[in-house]
């Protein structure tokens, strides 16, 4: 099949393996999987066709630096600036009163500037540029200092405050608060909002570049397209454009410069394949105690008088309950007294409310044994991605060793480093696929998912286990990690577009309701 | 301290000119910084008759963050917490809202309004608010009832002291 191939691009595999070692700022279409993985012979003309079917899942996406950040901005401030007619500070804040939706705010404002003016906190205008002034017989009216001399300070609106006041309360607002786009005059019911250049004249450096950051982070957050990489210390925002009402159909990984890959739905390490809801389902029962309580219903019964919740802890099944005293059969839970001594042969087995209490042990038991089932493979991945890490970590220095004893050069070594990357991406693949399977209702297609899910587990097992040889050995083996790494990459490929292919056409049945766009946590309130 | 001079100023504003129906002094003269208040339920409402004490705590950053109001008498009230904490919830006190160049005169107005007109659709108390919005009288008979249990005599500051008391005080008085 000539898919294979496909799967062996440069885009699809390298991406995969050495995320961070692309020069090019655009990154779209590193994860943008291609689907028709059995390619129509009679069209030859359904390039134009396979472009629109692929844009359901399409999560090509691009990774932005702080600098590619400010410059959109800027841009944008400047257009308006022309636009409008109106000075860059008032542009600024009118961009972010419309969370930076530039056509919203021209088309308000051509239609009615003052209200818009007013809303966004810029009411009366004058154009002047900030400065401090000394205005005899001055009184602050925060702190109702009055000596002579006393330096003020007021934006347009003309509410005069000594600069001690206004500095403070910038301070609280910028430092405290974590407030920047909407710092409003400290007058009472006053809500002209403080400029960028009247801040600047105000505020140490260091709280002013603070202001900016928080003020590039609104950017970004009110922007549905545009989410902050999740890596501590990683400056860089990605732009996507896959909606939220369509995570039900799409899981849209995404890697970022510095290497982190993750999932741009809900901002979580990447969980290719099951989506967002499967894993918040997931995590959410992982963490929960609700285990306990399945453990409970599975190893305990409770007093048919009493309701106490009695765990066998002897080999008789006369049990006494501890509070009630009551007497009864841990086998039928039928009253002790009617069983004679004759409990081995328990002749109530039958009876209805026996075999209702049994039903439903038997019931959660069966429910605990599978969750445990992929829990404990879920976990095993998790545990091993950490001790492989491990690995990575020692592989540098396998690597230099090799490149000593073996006489190899550096780039010949690279084929550990990329193994290891491997090894890290279908781990993590591996562990979401139990959290996967154990929502899926079966059909045909789990076989088909099982069955790839084995392959690549197998395959990643072996390249594990080659990985620990040591390193004299390493260098013999070199060929066969290569292949091994590479058919890894393409195991994994095959499965996450079957598994994608099946999420985005809807065919995937899950013993859980799925809601998609009807769990709005859409972005966070802002103040 | 900027805020010294802001608060005495403030105090002295309210102790000589004192908003209606309140009167206001210190919790202790060395500290600034906790006011005490007495409250008489206004006129035309259900908390006429009524004397109601309400503690106004300064923070330190005052006046660049917002005080912290209390009630310390128990008020059946679909803004204030129905408990010996007695939070209120008065939106030029949120953090957002409050300005440093906003007055505590302010603040102690938007208590009395909101006695005279509680604000059901921003409760506190989600049932006493319901009880507002759909049986008016049973909210009066309620609120009446607070107010003789625990609004009238001398009002006591203590919080803990007046949870204390208030649980004897529905034998004695009902």
């Amino acid at each position: 099949m000539d898919s294979d191939d496909d799967f062996m691009s440069p885009v699809s595999s390298e991406d995969d393996i050495l995320p961070d070692d692309s020069d090019n700022d655009d990154m779209s279409g590193a994860e943008d999987f291609d689907f028709d993985d059995e390619p129509d012979p009679d069209l030859g003309m359904s390039k134009d066709f396979e472009r629109k079917k692929k844009v359901a899942y399409d999560i090509s996406f691009k990774v932005f630096q702080p600098t590619d950040i400010q410059r959109q901005q800027d841009e944008l401030v400047n257009e308006v600036n022309m636009i409008l007619d109106i000075s860059k500070e008032e542009a600024a804040i009118l961009l972010r009163h419309f969370r930076w939706n530039k056509e919203r705010l021209i088309e308000d404002y051509m239609d009615r500037p003052h209200q818009v003016l007013e809303a966004a906190g810029l009411a009366q205008t004058a154009a002047r540029l900030p400065r401090l002034e000394t205005i005899p017989g001055f009184v602050c009216d925060i702190c109702c200092e009055d000596e002579e001399g006393l330096q003020s300070f007021a934006i347009k609106c003309g509410h005069r405050y000594c600069v001690d006041c206004y500095r403070q309360y910038l301070f609280q607002k910028i430092r405290e608060e974590g407030e920047a786009a909407r710092i409003q005059c400290p007058s009472d019911g006053c809500n002209l909002i403080i400029d960028a250049r009247s801040l600047d004249l105000l505020v140490t450096a260091d709280l002013a570049d603070r202001y900016h950051e928080l003020l590039t982070r609104t950017y970004v957050e009110d922007k549905d397209c545009l989410k902050w990489c999740p890596a501590p210390d990683c400056q860089n925002a990605i732009e996507c454009g896959v909606k939220k009402k369509d995570l039900d159909k799409v899981v849209p990984t995404v890697s970022c410069l510095c290497g982190h890959r993750f999932c741009f739905g809900c901002i979580l390490n990447d969980h290719q394949p099951a989506p967002c809801e499967l894993v918040k389902k997931w995590l959410k029962k992982c963490a929960d105690d609700s285990e306990t309580a399945n453990w409970i219903s599975a190893n305990t019964k409770e007093c048919p008088k009493c309701n106490s919740t009695i765990e066998k802890n002897g080999g008789c099944n006369h049990m006494t309950c501890r509070k009630c005293k009551h007497e009864f059969c841990w086998m039928c839970m039928g009253l002790w007294s009617e069983h004679g001594t004759s409990w081995y042969s328990c002749n109530r087995f039958e009876e209805k409310s026996g075999t209702d209490a049994r039903d439903a042990q038997a019931k959660s038991r069966v429910s605990l044994e599978r969750y445990l089932h992929y829990y404990n493979r879920y976990a095993n991945h998790e545990q091993s991605a950490r001790l492989d890490k491990n690995i990575y970590i020692k592989t540098e220095q396998k690597m230099v060793q090799l490149q000593k004893e073996s006489g190899m050069s550096w780039i010949e070594v690279q084929y550990l480093n990329a193994a290891s990357q491997a090894l890290q991406t279908c781990r993590q693949t591996l562990m979401w696929t139990y959290a996967f399977a154990f929502y899926l209702a079966r059909n045909n297609l789990t076989e088909i998912f099982e069955d790839n899910q084995k392959d690549l587990e197998m395959a990643v097992e072996a390249l594990s286990g080659m990985f620990e040889k040591p390193v004299s050995e390493l260098s013999n083996v070199k060929v066969e990690m290569l292949d091994k790494t590479s058919y890894c990459n393409k195991r994994r490929v095959i499965l996450l577009e079957d598994t994608a292919q099946n999420l985005a056409e809807g065919l995937w049945t899950f013993n859980v309701e799925l809601t998609g766009a009807a769990a709005p946590s859409g972005p966070s309130a802002r103040r | 301290m900027a805020s010294q001079k802001r608060i005495a100023k403030e105090l002295a504003d309210c102790t000589t000119n004192p908003p209606a129906g309140m009167s206001i002094s210190l919790a202790n003269d060395s500290d600034v910084h906790k006011w005490h208040v007495v409250l008489d339920g206004p006129p035309d409402s259900v908390y006429a008759g009524g004397k109601f004490g309400i503690i106004v705590s300064l923070p330190s950053e005052y006046p660049f963050k917002a005080p912290v109001v209390t009630f310390a008498t128990r008020i059946y009230h679909p803004n204030i917490t129905n408990d010996s904490l007695g939070n209120i919830c008065l939106s030029i006190l949120k953090p957002e809202n409050w300005k440093p160049a906003s007055r505590l005169l302010a603040v102690l107005e938007a208590v009395r309004a909101l006695l005279i007109e509680p604000q059901p659709d921003d409760p506190l108390e989600g049932r006493i608010a319901d009880e507002y919005r759909r049986e008016r009288k049973e909210f009066e008979k309620n609120a009446k009832t607070y107010v003789t249990r625990y609004a009238k005599g001398p009002v006591k500051f203590d919080v803990l002291a007046a949870a204390a008391a208030a649980a004897p005080a529905s034998n004695t008085s009902s």
